[in-house]
């Protein structure tokens, strides 16, 4: 489903030539929960902007569902994120001047797709956000803001979603149920998840942890089975802390 | 205290940083404004210094005695007996004629002045070569307006004919001393010595001529003297006297009046610089909610989150009045160059730091205030809100019992109308002025809101998305209508008027290129000369449109009341004046009955000796006259009682003869008159012909092209139009200004939200054609509200300012209204283009 080929991401600091990912590679399979972690600094959001096309590598290549993105242009590559690709931010990244149904419209509509209100209530509900539909970000809480940026993700029906540190704007009860919602929508739809987080117990219910240190990867583990009992002790463990 | 305000000014300083720039962008709106009244400030003031050192110069002498006819023998004698008292007196008699040159075939009609000896005072002539005055009085020698030369395709060293007289053309005037340049446009000046006036038989019956007495007076004591003693006599002998001081007053007056209509523009643009500000400052508030709390949080007190944020605005508000200042410096060195040659006087362009300061003042004072009303709402702001953001960031809370709030307003509001008082010089214009100007916000402002009711009512969901994502950011929260509305609505308002306006002048003054009309004037016609030029006009083949007659008189009494010389004296210029006036029976096209009925050919009853009159409308209030009221006229000796029965309106712009008073035929048929006669001939050459034979046979017959004067006064108009476009320009640039505050203001916001829509999947062209509906739409409405207004405000200018009728033209409107259309997509794509280069990492990273 996504194919990392020796990226390299390499900045310009004025003489200074400041590398901050190196020979970078690995596959994701169709349906895999992967957990991309490692301290500040080492590379995550980077590799994330250029696994989602956000940005291009300074050498190497990424294959997303059988498309190569390097030869691609900005515009197509918006067209691939619109067709294929879903975003979950730290900071929800609603746009502020819109509802919360016109937010999860937002990508329906500028792939032209019919129906896009319906699709957006159906999500907001299913989200648990039917009787907000039309407030704007600022009237809703971080958990909620949250929940739009999810639906809004999982609206467009992607191949796969990455988000970045879902959790970290969030207190830990409502960052465990957001966690439990992606879960879920995750298996019901059987999306590819690529993650980004420094949340050790957040990747742990991950099937695969990939490790970045200095932009490089140290280790790739596999999780095994990511386990749903597991994810319910969390829940009910944060709920029923002070 | 001190500490904790020099701390506010520190703090002020440090926080205004990242945004100085941004700041001071907002504050450029009024930059153009203050440009504008600083330049025409100090304009005025150069030329009132310059006409205050120059005044003696511009009369030529301390006293000018001046008159319509031939001094009366008292005067003549009372003159005669001055130099005795240590009086100097020098002569000029002033008239019009026609002039010729031997050797080439045309014909001009020039404006002669036969100065004698000693003219003028004060001042000096220069000519070309220079130095031709000295000995300008020892023979028959004459020196011309350069421009006769060329028309007449004559040379220094010809000889031209005036009258019976020839005089050799020794060189051409440079300047004269209270002469505009201007002045040559309107007739060549031929300078001649008084002493060869005689030879030239010129003044004879008809004729009209000024003479003119200049007086050197020893002392100003001598000189009110003088003036005490002999006023009374001399005015009653119908001598109009100027002084040094009136001539200074009357044109100080003039230079204000101008000054004042300028500087109302330059005002306007000002205060549309100000709601340029407001708006801006507006949006900036918004986004420095979180500082202000963070402040607040650190245990500054809401007056002191006030005072850092007024204290940036005031300080950016003086740096964008002192670039205007700068720039208003560098436009009023080059304005005397652009209307100098409608100044009779050498304008010393000097700094005028009044000019510059009160400039710079009323400029801070506008920002400042403009600003104080948004950032008021920075005293409310929570430091709870560092916690947690309750509030939309979109919208600042709005409190109605707010008194600094209302006070500010309030503030505000009798700013304005002091300013616009001060600048207007009356308490009533002020006031109106604020009133219109308050109205047009108001207008503006409510087709801002039914912009954004019209864009969320006529949404529908079948639209392609961008084109519903662009028209529903009109109405969303944290928009940008209304700024975009006014800023632009208003350009196009002041541009459009100031179009209106001028074409309308123009209009007016047009000749309409229909075949049937005159484009061949000749005048001063004696009765027995009238078969004489009627021949010479048809063998040049040019075809007689109109003979009209013209009879000299005055008014002896009205309703019975004598005018006498003393009531003349004080009353009204149409009491006073000289009236030349026609018969006819019938209407001509640049006139119109308003009341009362037209006489037509009536033949009048047996016995009846009182006659009907039709007078123009403007004389008649002047006068105070009714529909049935009895005029005596004076003519030339002879009474005739007339009773008034209609009044017109005329259109005196026209070239035609046309006239103040027309008497039924039978009134004046006998009278001694003159002709006028109107020909046309399309061929220039013919009328250069006629216009020839008739002054070689009737040296006293005048003629004129008028196509000639056409070209001329258009000539003029087009320079007048400069200064008009000029001012134009300013509130054009002020709107862009403004236009670019009100977009930089949420520009931020709409960065952002493209860089998200890329990330989300929307290509560039998306982003573009989102960007491109909204801006249209506001282009498309604020363009045409204040094309609506324009016609309101050309409309009123016309007919209170001018008193003319108002005429519309649509096609060049809707041309600057599709004009502010494309200004606004571009200056809010331009201001967007950040959104295209941006990669939508940011998204990633803005946490």
């Amino acid at each position: 489903m996504l194919v990392a080929q020796r990226l390299t991401k390499s900045y310009q600091t004025g003489t200074h030539l400041l590398t901050v990912l190196r020979d970078v590679s690995f596959t994701v399979d169709a349906g895999d929960w992967v957990a991309i972690v490692g301290p500040s600094g080492s590379g995550k959001t980077t590799l994330l902007g250029l696994l989602a096309g956000l940005d291009t590598p300074s050498a190497g290549a990424v294959l997303l569902d059988g498309t190569d993105l390097g030869p691609l242009g900005e515009d197509a590559r918006a067209r691939v994120r619109g067709e294929k690709v879903g975003f979950i931010f730290q900071s929800f990244q609603l746009i502020p001047t819109l509802t919360a149904a016109e937010n999860v419209q937002v990508p329906l509509e500028l792939r032209g797709d019919r129906g896009a209100t319906d699709r957006a209530r159906e999500w907001l509900e299913r989200v648990g956000l039917g009787s907000r539909l039309d407030h704007y970000p600022a009237q809703l809480s971080g958990g909620e803001q949250q929940r739009v940026a999810i639906a809004r993700a999982f609206a467009n029906a992607p191949r796969v979603l990455f988000a970045d540190e879902p959790t970290g704007n969030l207190d830990s009860a409502t960052g465990a149920r957001i966690v439990e919602l992606l879960e879920t929508l995750n298996r019901e739809s059987r999306t590819t998840v690529v993650l980004v987080t420094h949340d050790a117990e957040l990747a742990a219910r991950a099937g695969r942890t990939i490790r970045l240190a200095d932009g490089a990867v140290v280790s790739d583990t596999r999780n095994g089975e990511a386990s749903p009992t597991l994810a319910r002790d969390v829940v009910a463990a944060s709920e029923a802390a002070p | 205290m001190t500490r904790s305000w020099r701390g506010v000014a520190t703090m002020a300083w440090r926080e205004s940083r990242n945004s100085r720039r941004r700041l001071l962008l907002f504050m450029s709106a009024i930059s153009t404004g203050v440009a504008a009244l600083v330049a025409i400030d100090s304009f005025s003031a150069n030329v009132t210094r310059s006409v205050r050192n120059q005044s003696r110069s511009l009369l030529g002498g301390d006293l000018s005695l001046s008159s319509r006819r031939e001094f009366p023998a008292p005067v003549g004698a009372l003159l005669d007996s001055l130099p005795r008292s240590g009086i100097a007196v020098a002569r000029v008699t002033n008239f019009s004629s026609m002039a010729t040159v031997a050797r080439s075939t045309g014909a001009r009609l020039v404006q002669v002045r036969a100065p004698s000896e000693g003219f003028p005072f004060y001042g000096t002539i220069e000519t070309q070569p220079a130095d031709l005055w000295r000995n300008f009085h020892t023979g028959p020698h004459a020196l011309v307006d350069a421009s006769l030369l060329v028309a007449l395709d004559a040379h220094v060293g010809d000889t031209l004919t005036l009258g019976f007289a020839r005089f050799a053309i020794i060189g051409t005037i440079v300047s004269v001393p209270g002469d505009a340049g201007i002045t040559a446009a309107f007739g060549p000046r031929v300078y001649i010595p008084a002493r060869y006036l005689g030879a030239t038989r010129l003044l004879g019956f008809g004729s009209r001529a000024e003479f003119e007495a200049l007086l050197r007076t020893p002392s100003a004591g001598e000189q009110s003297a003088f003036l005490k003693r002999e006023r009374g006599g001399l005015e009653k002998a119908g001598v109009r006297i100027r002084t040094v001081q009136q001539t200074e007053r009357n044109l100080t007056e003039a230079v204000a009046d101008l000054g004042r209509f300028l500087g109302l523009v330059g005002l306007v643009a000002l205060l549309l610089g100000g709601v340029g500000v407001a708006s801006a400052v507006h949006a900036y508030v918004t986004e420095k909610r979180e500082t202000a709390a963070i402040l607040r949080c650190l245990g500054a007190s809401g007056g002191q989150v006030l005072a850092i944020y007024v204290i940036e605005a005031a300080v950016m508000g003086l740096a964008g009045a002192a670039v205007g200042a700068l720039a208003g410096i560098a436009v009023q060195f080059a304005v005397p160059s652009l209307i100098a040659d409608f100044l009779p006087i050498d304008v010393d362009v000097r700094l005028e730091p009044t000019a510059i300061l009160s400039g710079l003042a009323v400029g801070v004072v506008v920002a400042t205030l403009f600003a104080l009303r948004p950032l008021l709402a920075l005293r409310h702001v929570s430091p709870l809100q560092t916690l947690r953001q309750t509030a939309d960031p979109g919208t600042t809370t709005r409190r109605w019992r707010d008194l600094p709030a209302a006070g500010a307003s309030l503030l505000l509001v009798a700013s304005v109308i002091a300013v616009a008082i001060l600048r207007t010089g009356a308490v009533k214009d002020g006031i109106a002025m604020s009133a219109g100007l308050g109205g047009a916000l108001l207008v503006l402002t409510g087709s801002a809101w039914l912009l954004a009711v019209l864009a969320r009512r006529t949404m529908r969901k079948g639209w392609p998305f961008v084109v519903r994502q662009g028209i529903a950011n009109l109405y969303r929260p944290a928009n940008q209508t209304r700024p975009v509305m006014l800023s632009l609505g208003f350009g196009a308002f002041l541009l459009s008027t100031l179009y209106l306006v001028q074409t309308n002048l123009l209009g007016r003054l047009r000749v309409s290129s229909e075949s049937a009309q005159a484009n061949l004037l000749m005048f001063d016609i004696q009765e027995d000369q009238l078969p004489g030029v009627d021949s010479i006009v048809r063998a040049a083949a040019l075809r007689v449109v109109q003979r009209v007659p013209v009879i000299q008189m005055r008014i002896a009494a009205v309703n019975g009341r004598v005018v006498a010389d003393s009531a003349r004296r004080r009353g009204s210029w149409a009491l006073r004046r000289e009236y030349r006036s026609t018969y006819r029976d019938t209407l001509v096209p640049s006139e119109k009955v308003l009341n009362g009925r037209w006489f037509g050919a009536r033949a009048p009853a047996s016995g009846d000796s009182t006659y009907q009159i039709s007078v123009d409308q403007g004389v008649a209030e002047d006068i105070g006259l009714s529909l049935g009221d009895v005029i005596r006229w004076d003519v030339q000796g002879s009474a005739i009682t007339t009773r008034v029965t209609s009044f017109r309106e005329v259109n005196f712009a026209r070239f035609e003869p046309n006239f103040f008073v027309v008497f039924e035929p039978a009134a004046l048929r006998t009278a001694p008159k003159s002709f006028v006669l109107l020909a046309n001939a399309p061929d220039p050459a013919a009328r250069a012909r006629a216009q020839r034979a008739a002054v070689d046979r009737y040296p006293n017959v005048s003629s004129v092209d008028l196509s000639v004067v056409q070209e001329t006064l258009g000539a003029i108009l087009r320079r007048v139009a400069v200064a008009v476009r000029f001012m134009a320009l300013f509130s054009l640039v002020t709107g862009v200004l403004v236009l670019l505050g009100a977009v930089a203001a949420s520009r931020r916001q709409r960065i952002r939200e493209g860089v998200l829509l890329k990330t989300l999947g929307a290509t560039r062209a998306q982003i573009g054609r989102i960007m491109f509906a909204e801006y249209a739409a506001l282009g498309a409405l604020g363009g045409a509200t204040g094309m609506l207004l324009s016609i309101a405000g050309g409309w009123a200018v016309m007919r209170f300012a001018f008193k003319a009728p108002f005429a519309l033209s649509v096609g060049p409107l809707l041309a600057i209204a599709a004009g502010m259309v494309l200004l606004t997509v571009a200056v809010g794509v331009l201001s967007g283009r950040h959104v295209f280069r941006e990669t939508p990492m940011q998204a990633l990273r803005e946490v």
